[in-house]
């Protein structure tokens, strides 16, 4: 079974306020915010750690969860916010030049 | 031998607002007339600004309509040079040498549009904004009550005691500055049909509007302020990084201005819990 990998889009516009996580699309100037799970999920986008690892050593810590079950979970919500251009999934790493572009200042 | 060519004498006065000089254009004293008396109180000279910050913009009148004068807004930028376009209008503006045209009817409505898109790319790299709200000073301070149509922003304009200067009832304007904001009087008007005063004041709170059986003010969480206020901000551009700016300074704004929400009921008494 092949690994997914997830990367933060960096034409996307986030900013982390009193642990809410929002996120802009430059696209459409949508707005975005994120539940506990995504935002842990964007945080670990960082192209390189596949999905099942972000799973195991971030979200089934946070969570009291089994990890097949997250794992499943964790794909859905990865396609949902590729979906929105929010970060991009691959079955290769996805190298980025500036992984922290658009974040908080 | 009779003069076969005249000189078109060019005409044009300047429109500041927010401290912002636009220059504009004509060759219609007509046009130029509406214009005087439509910005009465933002217009300050037609001496060229000394300042060197002035926009200038050649409006040059058509006689037809456009093909779709229902077409939206459009705002997109290529090669430093940005393009706006709206059924009843077609303006370019070059941000680098200030200098831009606008092709449109000689109506007022039109240069109204593309003054208020201009004014939001210039705010946009600024940290400043323009924000559907009213906003108003009292007692050396300002004031923002925002809120979508309906909200109540005429309504608590209308309800202003003496003592309160009104800047808008419809388009507020922010500017960034040391560590604050200021907001400035605009034209824009609303329902109430009246210009604010084009004078500016540093802003003490942002009010997000709520109709209410009780006049009362309640905390807004910061996440809250700062998704009510980016719904509230007007932002024409299609522009990745005008977007991340704009998203970067409703955060900043609502870092150090308080935010609350003013439930309140069509009365004056509201006017008690403010300034």
């Amino acid at each position: 079974m092949s690994r997914l990998y997830v990367a933060r889009n960096p034409r996307v516009a986030a900013r982390s306020l009193d642990g809410e996580m929002m996120i802009m699309s430059g696209r459409d100037s949508t707005l975005f915010t994120l539940n506990k799970t995504a935002t842990i999920l964007w945080q670990s986008a960082d192209g390189t750690t596949p999905l099942d690892e972000i799973v195991e050593h971030r979200i089934c810590q946070e969570f009291e969860v089994e990890p097949a079950e997250a794992l499943h979970d964790a794909e859905t919500l990865a396609r949902e916010l590729a979906s929105h251009d929010i970060i991009q999934i691959s079955e290769e790493p996805i190298p980025q030049r500036n992984p922290a572009a658009g974040e908080a200042r | 031998m009779p003069e076969l060519t005249a000189e078109v004498e060019s005409l044009g006065l300047v429109i500041e607002i927010g401290g912002i000089p636009v220059r504009v254009n004509t060759t219609d004293p007509g046009f130029l007339d509406m214009l005087q008396a439509r910005y009465s109180g933002f217009v300050t000279s037609s001496q060229r600004s000394e300042g060197g910050e002035e926009i200038a913009f050649d409006v040059d009148l058509t006689r037809t309509t456009f093909a779709a004068p229902d077409a939206d807004v459009r705002v997109t930028r290529r090669l430093g040079r940005w393009t706006l376009e709206r059924g009843d209008f077609l303006a370019e503006w070059e941000p680098a040498s200030r200098t831009g045209r606008i092709r449109q009817t000689a109506n007022p409505y039109s240069i109204d549009a593309v003054l208020r898109i201009v004014h939001t790319l210039v705010l946009a790299r600024q940290g400043g904004f323009l924000a559907h709200s009213a906003s108003a000073i009292r007692n050396g301070r300002a004031f923002l009550f925002a809120g979508v149509s309906g909200a109540g922003k005429t309504t608590i304009s209308r309800l202003a005691p003496p003592d309160v200067t009104l800047l808008t009832d419809e388009i507020s304007y922010v500017r960034k500055q040391g560590d604050g904001y200021i907001a400035y009087g605009t034209p824009f008007t609303g329902e109430l049909a009246k210009l604010g005063e084009n004078v500016s004041a540093p802003l003490a709170a942002l009010y997000l509007l709520t109709q209410g059986p009780e006049n009362r003010i309640d905390p807004v969480a910061p996440g809250e302020a700062a998704r009510s206020l980016l719904a509230n901000l007007l932002f024409f551009a299609e522009d990745e990084e005008l977007v991340q700016s704009t998203f970067h300074s409703a955060f900043e704004f609502v870092r150090r201005v308080p935010v609350s929400r003013l439930t309140f009921v069509p009365d004056s008494r509201v006017w008690e819990l403010i300034g």
